[in-house]
């Protein structure tokens, strides 16, 4: 790094007839840019020794839940504020949940530094090719660009820098809210009704799945997602939980046909004050019916 | 080599093949107005582009050959895409691009046989008007520093006369637009009045956040042009400071 790109050749590259995507560029005109020069290099070194869990990387600040759901009108993602490096509380209101472009939104679960650099590089590859094409991709199209991108980290993720996203976005074509999940090998997997990734990523599932029902409202879908980052948080020491004294609330996108929204932190607030107060009355949280009705 | 050819006479005749194939073609200009900065563009394409948006609050407009601007078009996303990468967004700036292409036009007109055919202009929406850039890069990688408008193309100096009398600063888009309208028709930019389907329009909207850069197309088009036919002479009257609007520029765009 350090090298300024204003040389004969990197601008001799930027005139050359070429690729509409960013990171393509960037592997032939200046590779070194590319976040993956960093791990995947033969002297790339995971940047942090064996951590207190015996595994190296797990002193570096991790980002943990992410849950998104649809709904009728398009998809929510919401992710809580905390980052944990080993046993200690490495920040409180970190954001991990970002809008991608004007019509989809990435969480990040893993290894934070890896991650915010995939995400910008992402986020940067769709405006690019927006800008060079006259249109956006298709969703199925970000969806797979960002595997290509989760699939380059496979280096650092053998050495523990690992990382993987969680992709929303509305399908302008389907007119519907579509969910991508990822491995840590560039899996892509498109997910029915909702998901949730990172380490309370169980919990989150679990409540949700009692939560979610087709044809929900967006308030409602808010909700849900809420009562399950409570949920992760309950039983997964490495999530926050909503920070009543901080006033630092979960991270809430919402995307439909109007485009990608983040709820103010006022309105994220209500929702997160809503939760905590039926809390209050009954910690478990909502109960579900033990038999449908009519049976 | 038979003949000896001074080099005067080589960058004389490389410049007179430049600017023969820029008149060809017809005249862009850019104009600043309260709310941002205004490109207009006669082009009967809807989809082959003279103004595209390069970064947050930088644009590029272009006359000539389209082969040519559209490759210093995407080298020039390029450019400022890597740079906003390497460094932070805030320090892409439309300065650093204009001396980029003066560079990049520069080595191409004294290096290679045959010279761009190209006029550009980059801008930049600043916070307030007075803050707005406006660079004008010709074919042989010459930068002008421009202030409130550019005119582009072969008749250049005419339009920007009829702009410098329609311009006032601090201006609507409606009257920007009108000025626009008047300085391109009065050198037979679109014969027998403008509409909308031969007009390229865009802004860089100066209160928008992150991608300030908007086209400006359809119906909304539609309304803006017979704003500007039917309120031209209201638009220029609401200018306070307009001193040197015309009545009533619109007169001259009426079909």
């Amino acid at each position: 790094m350090g090298a300024d790109y204003l040389g004969g050749q990197f601008t001799a590259a930027c005139l050359r007839v070429g690729t509409s995507s960013f990171a393509d560029f960037l592997a032939s005109s200046a590779p070194d840019l590319l976040p993956g020069a960093m791990t995947a290099g033969p002297a790339g070194q995971p940047a942090a020794g064996p951590g207190a869990g015996g595994q190296p990387g797990a002193e570096l600040p991790h980002g943990t839940t992410i849950v998104a759901a649809d709904f009728s009108g398009g998809v929510i993602m919401a992710g809580d504020r905390r980052s944990t490096a080993g046993n200690v509380i490495a920040q409180r209101d970190i954001e991990k949940v970002f809008r991608s472009d004007d019509f989809s939104c990435v969480g990040i679960a893993g290894v934070a530094g890896v991650g915010l650099e995939l995400v910008r590089l992402f986020q940067l590859e769709l405006e690019h090719y927006e800008k060079l094409e006259g249109q956006t991709l298709s969703l199925e199209g970000k969806a797979n660009r960002l595997a290509a991108f989760v699939r380059g980290n496979l280096g650092g993720a053998l050495q523990g820098l690992v990382v993987v996203p969680l992709f929303a976005g509305f399908d302008e074509e389907t007119g519907k809210g579509r969910i991508f999940s990822y491995d840590v090998a560039g899996g892509r997997y498109e997910e029915r009704k909702f998901h949730a990734i990172g380490s309370g990523s169980v919990f989150a599932r679990g409540s949700l799945k009692k939560l979610y029902t087709d044809g929900m409202a967006e308030d409602e879908t808010i909700t849900a997602c809420m009562h399950a980052l409570y949920d992760a948080a309950d039983d997964d020491s490495a999530t926050g939980g909503p920070d009543l004294t901080r006033r630092i609330y979960p991270v809430v996108a919402v995307v439909t046909e109007d485009g990608f929204r983040r709820l103010t932190e006022d309105e994220a607030g209500e929702y997160a004050q809503a939760v905590v107060a039926e809390r209050l009355q009954s910690p478990g949280g909502p109960v579900a019916p033990l038999r449908q009705a009519g049976t | 080599m038979p003949f000896y050819v001074s080099p005067e006479q080589a960058m004389k005749d490389k410049a007179d093949y430049a600017r023969k194939g820029i008149a060809r073609g017809r005249n862009s200009v850019v104009v600043t107005y309260d709310d941002g900065i205004l490109f207009v563009a006669p082009n009967p394409s809807s989809a082959l582009h003279k103004v595209s948006e390069i970064y947050d609050r930088i644009a590029f407009a272009a006359v000539g050959r389209y082969n040519e601007y559209e490759n210093l078009r995407v080298a020039g996303v390029r450019f400022a895409d890597t740079r906003g990468y390497q460094y932070a967004r805030e320090d892409v700036t439309a300065r650093g691009l204009a001396n980029w292409y003066a560079q990049v036009l520069g080595s191409i007109f004294t290096e290679s046989n045959k010279p761009y055919e190209v006029e550009i202009v980059v801008a930049e929406v600043g916070e307030a008007q007075d803050a707005d850039q406006m660079y004008r890069i010709t074919f042989d990688g010459s930068v002008a520093d421009e202030h409130g408008f550019v005119a582009m193309g072969g008749q250049a100096e005419q339009v920007a006369g009829v702009l410098k009398d329609h311009y006032a600063t601090g201006m609507s888009i409606e009257a920007a637009l009108s000025a626009a309208i008047a300085a391109l028709s009065s050198q037979g930019n679109g014969e027998g009045g403008i509409n909308a389907s031969q007009l390229e329009v865009a802004v860089l909207a100066r209160a928008r956040v992150h991608r300030t850069f908007r086209r400006i197309r359809g119906a909304r088009l539609e309304e803006l042009l017979s704003q500007v036919r039917s309120g031209a002479g209201t638009a220029a009257a609401a200018e306070g400071d307009g001193s040197a609007a015309e009545p009533s520029p619109g007169d001259q765009t009426a079909p």
